[in-house]
């Protein structure tokens, strides 16, 4: 295993390899097909470079636990923005997740539809590529045209088009105060219906989802705007029967964190897929997924869908645009399926960057297809 | 700015070009009359002009590809253009290339407030996507100044941003998907109504690649319903300093502005000659905007103003009608028409982070002392995103030349500060030469590499983004 502490290091343990690598942040997602190669790890790639509470920006190496610095943000009363999910329990695996395996997946959460996924707050990432070249993109600044966008690129690269050796941010004030509100006994239909009505009004909801039954919001913000924001939308959802209201701030943070994390589904057996579609396209692929359990983020955009072992969800209304990601399944069924669904359309080019960012094709060989 | 020799053998074939161009447009689409070709000849960056070969208008994303495959078959360089607004010099042709404009493709193709996008023609200008919408009370947030007439095409180009992106991010954060036709004809499409890409994340590649990577036919955008209301707050300070500070306090205190613009004294005494807003006579002044409800906006503005008296303000003035707050944004929106009443200026666009500020100003105006150029700032201080507008006299000798080579001074400045050349303009030409500032050989040879792999024979916008030394021996191949 090579396990290098500096940037340099990381540059000569990839020019110098003689065979697949196996890129390892904290090893907590295990996403994406399963790679055979040496283990290169960022875990020493550790601490926080910079942070500019006034400056909205914080710069850390690659291997930075993603606690350490949710701690540090938290002491000047900041966050990530996007919210990043927690994929152990649903993987069952352990370690300590990392944020530059946060970048490489792309993880997001809940409030993805309120202030975007991890490549919309990453403003900047330094990397060494297959060739062992040490590049930069992006900077520690929030606004940044300068030349192509390969921040953008890297994240949810998974490792493949270069090893992440540090990050940027921009970043985001804490949460004063927070509330869910929530709409029970309610149908897929309706309830995307319901979330459309929601997200589509002023009151900025920071989470819109749907499981067993229930509509979830949540609201986020000060005090009196939460309350007054609570006030409009259990007007505005009176229609629909009763309304619950959860003010206790520790409650609403189990209960998103729950939705994040996808709790409903952690200790059941079967496969589970994660199936990114248009809103309004939910319900549809719902009913045809047919025996499969089901939960909505995103206000319909985002699907979990739990399935019987070895079920190829993409055959499914294959005509429903999106795309269905294999999260979790025994190693045959994802050697069988693949982890990500294929784009035939960009595979030219998606093949053509790989082979100039890796050359040798040497950094996770075959992890995304 | 050098620019690349024209290639005779292109030269040599305008005839042939122009007509197998004719065969796949109307007559009217393609603009080959020198005479006629004058209105190509450069973008908002007037400094630089040069008449293309030709220009074609097609209509629909098969009469781009078909444009596209004739260029490339006869090893054609191509030049898109959205409405020609590009301060960078982004859609400058050379003499051997095809301006392909997409004015004449303004639809709206789809509007959906259920899952909150619409899809357009990049030709239709970004004002007329929130006009689009806004009956129904939704609105698409990215907002260049130029907005009444900058194409979708080329905000997606070059990545734009505007003043109130501190809350709602720039066009990569409300791009959703685009068709695009690559050099070679083939057509694509990346992302769409759906959240997230499956494979690599082309779409944000794809965005801010200056056109080099293919012609952006239509767009899919998301759209947000607007805020209830919104209310500016006026604060005038006595030191850029202190008002620098006073933005970053606000940033520190939790609450999160929709816009904090900023303007130093050459720029408030213009504007005031120019628009009479009624700004105080300081060394600096910020403008705060907040939006919600009316008791919302009270809260977030009662922090706000509580932290700017602390920082001992000449002047704090909050909007209570629709009337004052026109008035408070008046001077800042004529602020470039104002300092164009001045003299000719050249607008720089580097953005460094925001506890830079003091010490960058400060530079700025010692720099100014030596070229002996007068210098205003005008920008949106809560990102970082400077706007300083070099005066200069376009007729006088030398003096453009001057004011560049101090331009260049600022921005590596930009760069030394921790930040970068450019925040929402773009290279274009204009900094292109400057990137070897901001990137080692192997930052650019990567980003070069990218364009490899979508334009192989390097047609798309030449002589741009990269350094003409550094793109040599693609362009020559």
């Amino acid at each position: 295993m090579f396990e290098p502490a500096t940037e340099q290091h990381l540059s000569e343990a990839i020019r110098d390899a003689s065979g697949p690598l196996k890129i390892r942040g904290g090893g907590t997602r295990p996403l994406g097909n399963p790679v055979t190669g040496e283990v290169l790890s960022t875990a020493k790639l550790s601490g926080i470079s910079l942070y500019e509470p006034g400056a909205l920006t914080i710069v850390a190496q690659a291997g930075t636990p993603l606690a350490e610095i949710e701690a540090a943000l938290a002491k000047e009363n900041q966050r990530l923005p996007f919210e990043p999910m927690d994929h152990r329990d649903m993987l069952g695996t352990q370690g300590t997740p990392t944020i530059g395996g946060v970048v490489a997946a792309n993880i997001a959460g809940p409030r993805r539809i309120q202030a975007g996924s991890c490549r919309d707050s990453l403003i900047g990432v330094r990397f060494v590529d297959g060739a062992g070249e040490t590049i930069k993109n992006g900077g520690r600044v929030m606004k940044n045209v300068t030349g192509y966008d390969l921040v953008k690129l890297m994240a949810g690269s998974y490792g493949t088009l270069g090893v992440i050796s540090e990050v940027s941010f921009k970043l985001l004030p804490g949460i004063a105060a927070s509330a869910t509100i929530c709409v029970e006994g309610r149908s897929p239909e309706q309830a995307v219906a319901i979330m459309a009505r929601v997200l589509g009004s002023p009151f900025e909801v920071s989470g819109a989802a749907f499981g067993g039954g229930r509509v979830l919001f949540r609201i986020e913000g000060f005090a009196q705007s939460i309350a007054y924001r609570s006030a409009q939308l259990e007007t505005l959802l009176s229609d629909y029967g009763a309304v619950g209201v959860e003010t206790d701030p520790d409650k609403t943070r189990e209960i998103w964190s729950n939705i994040a994390n996808v709790a409903a589904f952690h200790d059941t057996p079967g496969d589970l897929w994660r199936i990114s579609v248009k809103p309004s396209d939910a319900p549809a692929l719902v009913a045809e997924l047919g025996m499969a359990q089901t939960m909505l983020d995103w206000g319909g955009g985002l699907i979990w869908a739990l399935t019987e072992p070895g079920t190829d969800l993409r055959a499914v209304a294959p005509e429903i645009k999106g795309h269905r990601t294999l999260m979790r399944a025994d190693d045959a069924t994802k050697a069988k399926l693949g982890t990500f669904h294929p784009e035939p359309g960009l595979a030219a080019i998606n093949q053509g960057l790989r082979a100039k960012f890796d050359p040798r094709g040497i950094l996770n060989p075959g992890l995304m297809g | 700015m050098e620019m690349p020799a024209p290639d005779a053998a292109v030269l040599a074939k305008k005839a042939l070009l122009v007509e197998r161009l004719t065969a796949v447009l109307p007559a009217d689409a393609v603009i080959h009359e020198e005479r006629e070709l004058k209105v190509y000849e450069c973008d908002a960056l007037t400094a630089y002009k040069c008449p293309p070969l030709c220009a074609v208008l097609p209509a629909s994303t098969q009469e781009v590809a078909a444009v596209l495959k004739i260029c490339h078959d006869m090893d054609v360089p191509v030049v898109p253009r959205g409405s020609g607004t590009s301060l960078a010099g982004g859609a400058l042709p050379t003499a051997d290339s095809v301006i392909l404009g997409v004015a004449k493709m303004n639809d709206v193709l789809e509007t959906n407030y259920d899952d909150r996008y619409i899809r357009v023609q990049t030709g239709r200008t970004n004002l007329s996507v929130t006009g689009a919408v806004e009956e129904q009370d939704f609105f698409y947030a990215p907002d260049p100044s130029s907005q009444l007439a900058c194409a979708i095409a080329g905000n997606i180009a070059m990545n734009s941003g505007g003043a109130h992106c501190l809350k709602y991010g720039v066009t990569t954060n409300n791009l959703l998907g685009v068709k695009m036709v690559q050099m070679d004809g083939t057509v694509i499409e990346v992302g769409g109504a759906h959240l997230d890409a499956a494979g690599y994340d082309l779409l944000g590649l794809i965005c801010g690649s200056e056109g080099q990577l293919g012609v952006v036919t239509e767009a899919t955008l998301r759209i947000l319903r607007k805020p209830e209301g919104a209310r500016p707050v006026l604060m005038g300070f006595d030191s850029n300093e202190v008002a620098g500070a006073c933005v970053s306090d606000i940033i520190k205190a939790g609450v999160l502005p929709v816009a904090i613009e900023f303007m130093d004294r050459p720029v408030i005494r213009a504007t005031e000659a120019f628009a009479g807003a009624g700004y105080p006579d300081c060394e600096a002044l910020l403008i705060v905007e907040v939006e919600g409800s009316e008791a919302e906006i009270d809260e977030q503005l009662g922090l706000i103003l509580q932290i700017a008296r602390k920082h001992d303000p000449v002047e704090l003035r909050e909007s209570t009608s629709a009337e004052e707050s026109a008035r408070i944004w008046l001077g800042r929106k004529s602020a470039f028409g104002a300092m164009g009443q001045i003299n000719d200026y050249m607008c720089l666009d580097g953005t460094i982070p925001v506890s830079s500020l003091p010490m960058v100003l400060r530079r700025i105006g010692e720099l100014s002392k030596q070229y002996g150029l007068d210098v205003g700032n005008v920008f949106h201080a809560g990102d970082g995103n400077m706007h300083p507008l070099i005066l200069f006299d376009a007729n006088k000798e030398g003096d453009l030349e001057l004011c560049e080579a101090m331009g260049a001074d600022i921005l590596r400045l930009c760069v030394e500060a921790g930040g970068c050349l450019t925040g929402e303009h773009g290279v274009g030409i204009e900094k292109r030469d400057l990137m070897v500032a901001q990137f080692e050989p192997q930052d650019l040879e990567i980003q070069m590499k990218v364009k490899d792999v979508f334009d192989p024979k390097w047609l798309l916008n030449p002589a741009k983004v990269f350094p003409l030394a550094s793109s040599e021996s693609r362009r020559a191949a």
